[in-house]
């Protein structure tokens, strides 16, 4: 399957011509841009802001929460800049494009929306130190030592929520030293996470504000070309044990094979490196999700670490249906390991 | 009974097919003017509509500045509060030297998107082109046409859902081609917005929303004047027309009194008669409508083209280029056709209806009991006036202006019979030759039959006389002006800044004053005001045409304290030399004089150069205005050409661009010479009918005075007299009103559409001709009755001397 294929990007336009560089343009060649390089050592907090060299990047944070009377919700904060050229320019010139997506789920309810923002003239951006990422009126700003401490707020037609969050572990730095393999033939991005925030805060969902607690994970990724040519998609887990234990793994989905990687991470934030096949994963049951099937039940697997589980869609119904849609939503865990997490899948069609 | 009733009503026609062709001609004329008026009219304000449309204003409200234009910064913040609001930057580019409206919007958030996507995919343009340099435009085929010839920089998409004249392109490239990477014009506030956000009136005080629908009227509040205009043109035509019609009904039904006396006395009841009669009407109604609509839309299709001009040349407004067929024009048209004819009508069928069933024909002269009712009209008349006076004395705004118009033409025509009776009663007390005496009182007789024509006599001469007033006066004015505005002997224009500023160093060095003619556009209270930055200069000193100015003007605006403003922006704002200007909110100064600007439809500022580049340091510098003897211009101009590469076209001397301003507005006023003159055919066509039909009413007060020994050709000859002094009389009352109604035009009429107030000038010359015109028209119409009565059988006159006619 092509890639192109699956986003026919000018439905909607140029935003949608721009910003499925997302995925569409994740497999493209990097033209200029600048690549992830091995050896490369990641700083901070300079490497929490922006990096325009590079094609795409994102500032993604999903969190599972749950109310006083134990029902589970999940959010998704999500910042994606995309690059129509490398670097950046004054104003209106600026070939920088924003896009970001919000979404509150429960079990039964998934609200999203969506914002795009021109670069260069202050609608959307991120500024290092200290750190402050938003478009319009959303936004995801320390309020203490570089991550550590955060505010995010977002909102939509339907919902809106403000959140605290509280880093309660280390960075993680995935692959080599945050330098993440993502094929066979070389591809990689620069890639660390927070996967230890405590979460709390209000949602206001239609049927009125609901207090929330819970673990929030934020991805920091960066890359030119994180996708080989015939790579069509991926199948993302971020698994919170109840052991403290976290796991990451992913599954690229290519017409010559699979290819899987991920990140094993200590309940201290100790961060060890999964070889690729190490970590797998098998679509279960699929659900009937706005007219396509999706696996929203999956058996994940990693031997090394004793892990067998069943990761099962907290609301099969989580469909980002937005400028290019994607199915992301919160998981529960259940197996040798039991616990949380989010399930991203994209290029299903 | 009916059918014979019918058949012999009908009969008439066939004896008379002249009548006929008068009636429906009358009536194809009205109802053809006026439907060529609401044609052209309609398709005008559909194709503002669809502009408007098409360009997304329809769409969603807009939050224009009161001044200048929204900062960078503010988009920027208004957005972080939450609101999604997606920008628009308009300015006028200049490519080879053609200019270009441009509208830069932000191509991932504005609502044209969806439709220039679809088009930019048919074209199978890269997708990202447009939003990376150098840029991709999008126009309706017609302007994408004109912009690849004039420039191969940037791809151009055409797609016809555009409107014409108008380059849509990304913000990115619109901002570098007008040089304003931090302004904006306006704001569109998407719809679906965040319930609970700060109102934006909090937000941005400075800013002010303009409802949707509003934002589509834009062009419709400025070619307002024009299309009311055109409409009145319609009306007068069509009253006129009605005119025709009026007096022709009276005649067939005059003519066919004695077969309506027999039909009665056979036993056909009255109403039946009238509802025969109506019928009658109603199809030459619907027959001749049709025929006029038919008219009426070739008309429209000539005219439209310089309609297109005008609209274009006064306001900037583009009307598309085709007419067409609207089905609510054609029932208005139709409507307006019976109803005309019906109103014609009602007269003569009330007649007819109230008349006894024996009545003999008329015989007796009717002009004695006329005369209560010249007063009682002249007092309506008065009452017209006063009302119109009053309206424009209380109110402003066009409307009012042509609700006092209107009053001044009906109130002046309802006081002409009343003015024209006292005349020939005057001249009947002047002369002594008994067949003097009775060719006056005669000519006052036959006043009620000849007065309507005479109305419309008089509103045509008048209208001719004050809108050829008008547009001659504007022309005198305007090239007095032209003048003044272009003194410079050479205009160039430089394809580039570097190139225009080789050549500044390269003339200064040769002693050769180079005025920059540098400006910046902005939006002052969400309309476009264009910043002109002027060197100080004698040039200016001496020549630029002031209305009104503090003294000092021209050091205080080389000082950069104060600015000129264009009479219509000071009309428009009520701004007075003395108090000052907000260009920007940092950005104050005096208004120190009101210079005139005809033709501009737009507000403009001069300042001083240096202020303005120090506001606005990018703004382009290519055009230049060159001092020099007037008989070094060719050689410099050759050498110019040369030297720097400039095409020839873009070097004009001060001849040729006076002479293509002028064109322009020779063409602006096609129209109105073309509606003139149709209302004037009109008007002579009038006459004759009234005259026809009273033909045959004048035998019984003929037939006594060729009894008394006047020959047949003597009365031919007095026949024709009385209409010219007739005429002649009508002619010398409308040239007062002529001068009113111009009066009127210049100083209410403009002011209010155009915003500039002219100064009258006298053309005695022309009115002369037009009254020479209008006493042609006399004879022309008097010849056909006269040459009928100098050739009638006499015994056609003994019989009125018998016991029935």
């Amino acid at each position: 399957m092509n890639v192109r294929s699956i986003f026919p990007f000018l439905l909607a336009g140029w935003a949608t011509a721009a910003l499925p560089q997302g995925y569409a343009g994740l497999g493209t060649e990097a033209e200029g841009f600048a690549v992830p390089e091995l050896g490369r050592k990641l700083s901070f907090p300079q490497d929490h802001g922006a990096h325009p060299d590079f094609r795409i990047e994102w500032w993604y944070l999903t969190a599972n929460l749950t109310d006083a009377s134990g029902r589970d919700y999940g959010i998704q904060w999500t910042l994606f800049r995309s690059a129509l050229a490398p670097g950046e320019a004054e104003g209106w010139q600026s070939p920088q494009i924003w896009m970001a997506h919000a979404a509150v789920t429960a079990p039964d309810q998934h609200l999203f929306a969506e914002r795009i923002a021109r670069g260069g003239v202050g609608q959307a951006g991120v500024s290092a130190d200290p750190f402050d990422a938003w478009i319009g009126d959303w936004q995801m700003r320390s309020t203490g030592e570089a991550l550590e401490k955060m505010e995010i707020a977002a909102s939509g037609q339907e919902f809106s929520y403000d959140l605290r969050l509280t880093a309660e572990g280390p960075l993680v730095l995935h692959g080599e030293e945050g330098y993440s393999v993502k094929s066979d033939s070389g591809q990689a991005s620069y890639y660390y996470s927070q996967p230890f925030y405590q979460v709390s805060g209000t949602l206001d969902l239609p049927g009125g504000p609901v207090d929330v607690t819970g673990h929030g994970w934020l991805d920091r990724e960066w890359s030119s070309q994180p996708l080989a040519e015939d790579q069509s998609g991926w199948d993302w887990f971020s698994l919170s044990f109840d052991s403290g234990e976290k796991l990451m793994g992913f599954v690229l989905r290519g017409d010559s094979g699979d290819f899987t990687s991920g990140t094993w991470i200590t309940a201290e934030g100790v961060a060890e490196p999964l070889p690729p096949g190490a970590f797998r994963a098998e679509a279960g049951a699929e659900s009937d999700v706005q007219g396509r099937k999706i696996p929203t039940s999956w058996k994940a697997t990693l031997p090394d670490k004793g892990v067998s589980v069943e990761v099962q869609a907290l609301n099969p119904q989580s469909w980002m249906g937005t400028s290019f849609s994607y199915w992301e939503g919160p998981v529960t865990v259940t197996g040798s390991h039991s616990g949380k997490g989010y399930l991203e899948m994209t290029g299903y069609d | 009974m009916i059918r014979t009733a019918l058949s012999a009503i009908l009969s008439h026609w066939r004896r008379h097919p002249l009548q006929l062709v008068t009636l429906m001609a009358g009536l194809a004329l009205a109802t053809g003017l006026w439907s060529a008026v609401q044609a052209i009219n309609g398709e005008a304000r559909a194709s503002y509509a669809r502009a408007a449309e098409q360009l997304g204003t329809t769409v969603a409200d807009r939050l224009a500045p009161e001044d200048g234009s929204i900062p960078l910064r503010q988009y920027a913040s208004l957005r972080r509060s939450g609101w999604q609001l997606t920008p628009v930057l308009e300015g006028t580019v200049r490519f080879k030297r053609q200019s270009f409206d441009i509208m830069g919007i932000d191509l991932l958030s504005h609502p044209l998107v969806p439709a220039l996507a679809e088009a930019a995919e048919q074209d199978s343009a890269p997708a990202l082109d447009a939003l990376l340099p150098p840029g991709r435009f999008f126009a309706h085929p017609e302007t994408a046409q004109m912009l690849s010839a004039a420039q191969s920089e940037h791809p151009v998409t055409q797609t016809d859902r555009l409107p014409r004249g108008v380059l849509i392109a990304d913000i990115s490239l619109a901002s570098r081609l007008l040089r304003q990477p931090d302004s904006l014009s306006y704001l569109i506030i998407l719809p679906d917005q965040i319930p609970g956000l700060t109102p934006l009136e909090q937000l941005a005080p400075g800013l002010t929303r303009i409802p949707a629908r509003n934002a589509a009227a834009d062009t419709a509040r400025l070619t307002d004047s024009f299309h009311l205009n055109l409409t009145a043109f319609g009306l007068l035509s069509f009253a006129v027309g009605l005119f025709i019609v009026q007096g022709t009904i009276g005649l067939s039904l005059e003519q066919r009194r004695s077969m309506i006396r027999t039909l009665r006395g056979l036993g056909v009841p009255m109403r039946a008669l009238v509802a025969l009669f109506a019928a009658e009407l109603a199809v030459v109604a619907l027959i001749s409508g049709i025929a006029g609509l038919a008219g009426g839309y070739l008309v429209a299709a000539a005219l439209l083209p310089d309609v297109q001009a005008t609209l274009s040349g006064l306001y900037g407004a583009s009307v598309d280029g085709a007419l067409s067929l609207r089905l609510e024009w054609v029932l208005s048209g139709l409507a307006m056709a019976c109803g005309g004819t019906f109103l014609a009508g009602a007269q003569a069928l009330y007649a007819l209806w109230r008349m006894p069933l024996l009545a003999a024909p008329a015989t007796q002269a009717r002009g004695q009991q006329a005369s209560n009712s010249h007063l009682a009209a002249a007092i309506a008349g008065v009452v017209c006036l006063l009302a119109g006076l009053t309206v424009i004395l209380i109110f402003q705004g066009l409307i009012a202006g042509f609700v006092f118009l209107s009053g001044l033409m009906l109130g002046a025509a309802l006081m002409l019979p009343l003015l024209i009776s006292t005349g020939l009663r005057i001249g009947a007390r002047l002369c002594t030759r008994p067949f003097a005496e009775w060719l006056w009182a005669d000519t006052r007789a036959q006043l009620p039959g000849m007065s309507l024509a005479l109305m419309a006599l008089l509103l045509a001469l008048a209208t001719n006389i004050g809108v050829g007033t008008m547009v001659s006066s504007f022309r005198l004015t305007f090239t007095g002006w032209l003048d003044q505005r272009l003194p410079a002997e050479v205009y160039v224009t430089t394809t580039s800044d570097e190139q225009g500023e080789r050549l500044t160093q390269w003339l200064e060095d040769r002693g050769i004053t180079v005025l920059p003619i540098r400006h910046s556009d902005i939006r002052y209270k969400g309309a476009p005001l264009r910043i002109y930055g002027v060197a100080d200069d004698e040039t200016y000193r001496q020549n630029w045409p002031l209305l009104e100015a503090l003294p000092n003007v021209w050091d205080r605006v080389a000082a950069g304290e104060a600015l000129l403003v264009n009479e219509q922006f000071a009309r428009r704002h009520d701004l007075k030399p003395g108090r000052t200007l907000a260009l920007a909110p940092d950005w104050e100064l005096t208004i120190a004089g009101i210079y005139s600007d005809y033709g501009n439809p737009n507000g403009q500022v001069i300042t001083s150069l240096a202020a303005l580049l120090a506001r606005a340091p990018d703004i382009p510098n290519r055009q230049f205005g060159l001092r020099l003897p007037a008989e070094d211009v060719p050689e410099l101009a050759t050498y110019i050409r040369e030297a720097f590469e400039i095409p020839r076209e873009n070097i004009v001397d001060q001849v040729g661009i006076k002479a293509r301003s002028l064109g322009v507005f020779e063409r602006t006023f096609t129209i109105t010479s073309a509606l003139n003159l149709l209302t004037l055919g009109v008007a002579g066509f009038a006459m004759l009918t009234s005259l026809l039909t009273l033909w045959s009413q004048r035998l019984p007060q003929l037939a006594p005075v060729w009894a008394m020994g006047l020959s047949r050709r003597q009365l031919a000859g007095a026949e024709i007299l009385r209409s010219l002094l007739l005429a002649a009389i009508t002619a010398v009352l409308a040239l007062p009103l002529g001068l009113v109604l111009a009066w009127a035009l210049l100083a209410v009429i403009n002011v209010e559409a155009f915003g500039w107030k002219l100064p009258m000038h006298l053309f005695p010359e022309d009115w002369l001709r037009l009254i020479l015109l209008a006493l042609l028209a006399a004879v022309v119409a008097a010849a056909l009755p006269a040459r009928r009565l100098s050739r009638l059988d006499p015994a056609e006159l003994l019989k009125v001397f018998a016991n029935e006619r």
